[in-house]
This record gives structure tokens, sequence and C-alpha cells, in this order.
């Protein structure tokens, strides 16, 4: 009973986020405005509203409920609450992927970018687990270690392409996007496309639910619980990389976002991924609509990366858990 | 019945052997203690015939069926394995915890059905978790904690119940009562019960059998009286130990400084 009506809470808080997210902006629109274009008219604001906002805030709340979704999964997997697929390296290995098609196609790269956004955060992922499981057992450090390698170089890499691809010179813009985390203005097959991956993700994480809560007690007891460990774990790392692969093609690489909602919900819905991973969506989904509301705001004209509104106030906020949990 | 057995078992990790040539039948209705000094392979024997990890030569069999040609999910329904550490940052509830057992037994979906919600009821009915069912895992006492575990292992319906080390984070008291209600709940569900054991008190008191664990090789096998006697017990763990007996219990104590050094 509880949970449904903490699930009610957060869909209306989605819903609000979107509706803000869709009246507000750096032009000021009058509300019967914005409901007009919505219903199809024409002029102007309307474009505004229609092809600016709203498929940013769409994109927006794919991103937020995706790297929610992923980070649930991940701290799931390690028992650690202080996973997501930031600090893994799975976004490094996703935004690698994206310069790298960039790189390599050029504007006509374009259609492909999520995939190769998604490729690469499966290497990453593949990656990071294989250092991780050197010596049999895998730990919350090396992981975490790998993924700070793996960030390390992903970035070096991206610098290197940076500087001697004169073709990525000309799109430094989006470069810069994909690594400081700016929601793209994006066209809506992308959008459709990018919702497909999302809801396929998050289907994926609701059906292995059960088996991740299997990993409480860890690796080998999931086993005897009748979870095979190698297939379970490819499995999330699969859906976490979608996801991952997702996000970062809309947005780029978004800090806290995946930390602090999984962990922060945990206090109200309980340990239990099938709530956590449906919870997570939604809240990570109003927190990204609301924190990118903030980044178009926030200096108008010009506009912050969504990427630096969520480290601003994330990180402030994960200390704040951080304190709270080592008083109580 | 439920019959688990152990053929010509050598495992071992790496290069480095542990378990040198094991052959031991596990029988229904048993309590069978496992002893040994530290390193004698105990909990590799115990991982083995979980199928945790594959012997390197010979065979776990249940049922006559090698375990390396079951399933992880075949497996959970049969063997049920109680950890040695249950240690978790995550808020689960006691109730959510014994649920775990069921994950081997839940549909495609992942939905429980009355069968499994029956199982979890009837398995915290049988370790008295009722009172404690909403309670984080996280906020029990240790005896509490053993108990949902224990549980959650009950919850699988398994016939086989291995055991590591189950008494470890208890008092004296608790110990009893916790490795008590084991063997009663082998002799009245017909389960095959292994339980790894330190507390060779516990092992004499308890089990119904005693097998005792040296260099990778079983060195004594039977009754506690048989298997707890001043020459195995010197034999296995050294030198410093001294076997009695109280009302045809054996028990085994260090011997004191004065009489060890006569």
């Amino acid at each position: 009973m509880r949970f449904a009506f903490v699930l009610a809470v957060l869909a209306a808080a989605l819903v609000a986020s979107i509706a803000a997210g869709v009246l507000v902006g750096a032009v000021a629109i009058a509300p019967s405005d914005v409901l007009a274009a919505l219903g199809g008219a024409g002029g102007p604001s309307a474009t505004i509203v229609r092809d600016l906002r709203l498929p940013r805030v769409l994109a927006a709340v794919l991103v937020g409920g995706s790297l929610a979704v992923a980070g649930a999964m991940l701290q799931g997997l390690l028992r650690n609450p202080l996973a997501d697929p930031y600090v893994t390296g799975t976004s490094a290995g996703a935004s690698l992927g994206a310069v790298g098609a960039i790189a390599i196609g050029g504007a006509a790269a374009a259609p492909i970018v999520p995939f190769a956004a998604f490729g690469g955060a499966l290497a990453a992922a593949a990656g990071v687990w294989r250092i991780a499981r050197i010596g049999g057992h895998t730990t919350v450090l090396t992981v975490l270690l790998g993924g700070i390698v793996l960030t390390s170089f992903a970035g070096a890499v991206i610098t290197l392409l940076l500087v001697a691809n004169d073709r990525l010179a000309l799109r430094v813009g989006t470069i810069v996007d994909l690594l400081v985390g700016g929601v793209r203005v994006i066209d809506r097959t992308e959008l459709a496309l990018a919702a497909g991956v999302v809801a396929a993700g998050v289907a994926l994480a609701l059906l292995l639910a059960p088996r991740i809560d299997a990993y409480a007690f860890g690796e080998e007891t999931a086993a005897t619980l009748g979870v095979d460990p190698a297939r379970t774990t490819t499995a999330i790392l699969a859906a976490t990389a979608l996801l991952a692969g997702a996000a970062v093609a809309l947005a780029g690489l978004v800090g806290f976002v995946g930390l602090v909602v999984p962990h922060a919900l945990r206090g109200i819905v309980g340990a239990t991924h099938r709530r956590l991973v449906a919870a997570s969506f939604l809240a990570g989904a109003a927190a990204l609509a609301l924190a990118d509301l903030g980044a178009r705001v926030a200096l108008a004209p010009a506009e912050l990366p969504v990427g630096a509104v969520t480290g601003l106030i994330g990180g402030p906020f994960f200390l704040a858990l951080l304190v709270r949990s080592r008083v109580r | 019945m439920t019959r688990l057995e152990a053929v010509g078992l050598r495992a071992g990790y790496g290069d480095r052997p542990v378990l040198a040539g094991v052959d031991l039948v596990l029988a229904a209705g048993q309590t069978t203690a496992l002893i040994g000094p530290n390193g004698a392979g105990k909990s590799t024997f115990l991982r083995c015939l979980a199928g945790l990890i594959a012997p390197s030569e010979g065979s776990v069999r249940l049922d006559g069926a090698e375990l390396g040609s079951l399933g992880r999910r075949a497996i959970a329904r049969r063997i049920a394995v109680v950890p040695q550490l249950f240690e978790t940052l995550f808020p689960f509830t006691v109730e959510e915890v014994v649920r775990l057992g069921r994950v081997a037994r839940l549909g495609a979906l992942g939905r429980a059905h009355p069968r499994d919600h029956r199982a979890v009821a009837t398995a915290m009915e049988e370790l008295d978790l009722g009172a404690l069912s909403g309670r984080r895992i996280d906020t029990l006492s240790g005896g509490e904690r053993q108990r949902a575990v224990i549980a959650m292992a009950l919850a699988q319906e398994a016939d086989v119940l291995l055991l590591d080390e189950p008494t470890v984070h208890l008092d004296p008291a608790h110990q009893r009562a916790t490795l008590a209600h084991i063997a009663d709940l082998a002799a009245r569900r017909r389960l095959v019960v292994l339980a790894v054991l330190h507390d060779l008190n516990l092992a004499g008191a308890l089990c119904d059998r005693v097998v005792l664990l040296h260099g990778g090789r079983i060195m004594a096998d039977g009754s506690p009286s048989e298997v707890l006697t001043d020459d195995l017990v010197r034999g296995a763990f050294g030198e410093g130990l001294t076997v009695g007996t109280s009302e045809g219990v054996p028990y085994v104590i260090p011997a004191s400084l004065a009489r060890f050094s006569q």
C-alpha cells in the first residue's frame, strides 16, 4: 500500500516536472500559448515549445530515468551504494564510443552515435568486470578502480581524437556536450529510438530484479539460491550498458543521478529491486527534467550543461546522505 | 530417499590441492557434523557438495545424478546452503530475505505463486520469525539474523541443507538452540544435513554422525563417541586437547597448562 502511494507521488512529481520544463524557458511564453502549441497551433512560440522544449524535456526524462535505473542495478550487483554508470566507467566507454563514431564518420555518423555509445558502454562494462574478476572474487574496490582507470583512459583518447581530428574540431560543441553533460535538442526519430532502447533496458531491469535481490549476500549465495552468476551478471551489465549508452547518446556524461537517486530511495521503498527500479526511473526522470530546466534558465540566455547542475546539487546532497548514514 | 554422495573427490584452487580423494555418502534424516583443523578442506568440501566448485577428479552425485550436469536453478531446488557471512548494506527486511529462498522457483516473469508465499510463511513460522518479519535485517541481533538466513534456506524447500559454521556468531545457548533446531528439522523432514562445525562439543552433543577431515582426507567417520576420542582428536588437531565424557556424550576441552606440561 505504502509503495503504491510512493509510486503515485513520484509519478505526479514527474508529470509536474515535465509540465514545468515545457512551461518555463529562456523565452517567456504564456501557459495558454504553450497549451495551444501542444494542441497543434502554429507560430514561433509553437516552434519553441514543440520542437525545442518538449523533445528536450522528454530527452531529459529518458536520461534521468536510465541513469537512475542503471545505478540501482549496479549498486545491487556490487552490493554497494557507491556504484553507478559514471563511476564504473560505463558512461566513459559510451562517450568514447560516441566520440569515436563522430571522429570516423563525421556528420554522416549521427544515426549510429547511439549504437556506438551502447557498444562503448558494453565494452567498458565488460572490461571493468574482467579486471575486477582477476583473482576470483569481484570486489567493489577493483570495480571502482577499474572505472577510474577506464574513465581517465577514455578521457585521454577523446582528447587525442579531439586534437588530431579536424572533422571533430568542427563539432567541438557536440563533443563538449558529450564530455560535460548537456541534453541536446534532438529530432523525433532520435527520441523515439532512444525511448525504445530505454524501455527495453528498464524492462530487462524489472525482469532481472528478483535475481539482483539474490546478490544481497554475495555472488556465491546468489548461486546457491539458484541464480547463475555468470549469466545473470552478463545480463545485468548488458541492461546497464543499454541504459547508459542511451543516456550518453542523448546527454553525454551526467553524474550523480545514478548514484544519488537509488541510494536515497532505498530508505523509502526498501531494498528489493523491483520496487527500487520502478521508483528510481520515476524519481531520476523527474530530477533530471528539473535539473535541465535549471540548466536552461539559471544563466539565461546562456545555458549551463545539465551535468554541471547535477554535480552542483548532487555533490552536496550525496555528501549529506553520507554524513547522515555515518552519524546514525 | 535423498542421497548425496562424494565419490573419489579431489578439488583445489589453482595448483593447490585441498581435497585428496574423499568418499562420503550422506543419508536423509541425519545431521552430520564436518569437523577438522583449519585448512583441512571443510569449506572446500562443502562448496563441492553445493556445486559451487567443480572437482578436479571424482564427482558429487545427488540421487545418482552428477551435480555438474545440473544447472544452478535445478541444484537450488534440491540443495540449500546457509552461508557463513551474511552482511548486507541494504535495508532488506526479514521477510524479504526469507523470500530470496524462492528465487529458484519463481515463474518466467518473476512472479510469486501461492505456493511460494506458503513456503515463506512456513519457514518463518518454523524459526519463530513472525514478530520480526518487517524488521530490517541490519537491525537484528546475531542470533535473529542467523535464524532469518536459516529460514531463507528452508524456504528453498530443498532436501539437502548444507551449513557453513552456522553457529559461529552466537553465544553458547544460542549455538545449542540453533543446532538442536536444525537436527530436529533433519529428523522430522527427512533432510540430508551437513554442518561444518568448529565447536567439537556441539558436534558431539547434537549430531548423529561426525566426519573428521584432515589433510584433505577423511580421517574418521562415525558416531560422536567413535570419532571424538583422545587419539583421533589429538591426531587431527594436535596435542593439548583432552576428551572426556559426560552422560555418554563426548566433550573436548583444552588441557590445562599444568596437565599438558606433565
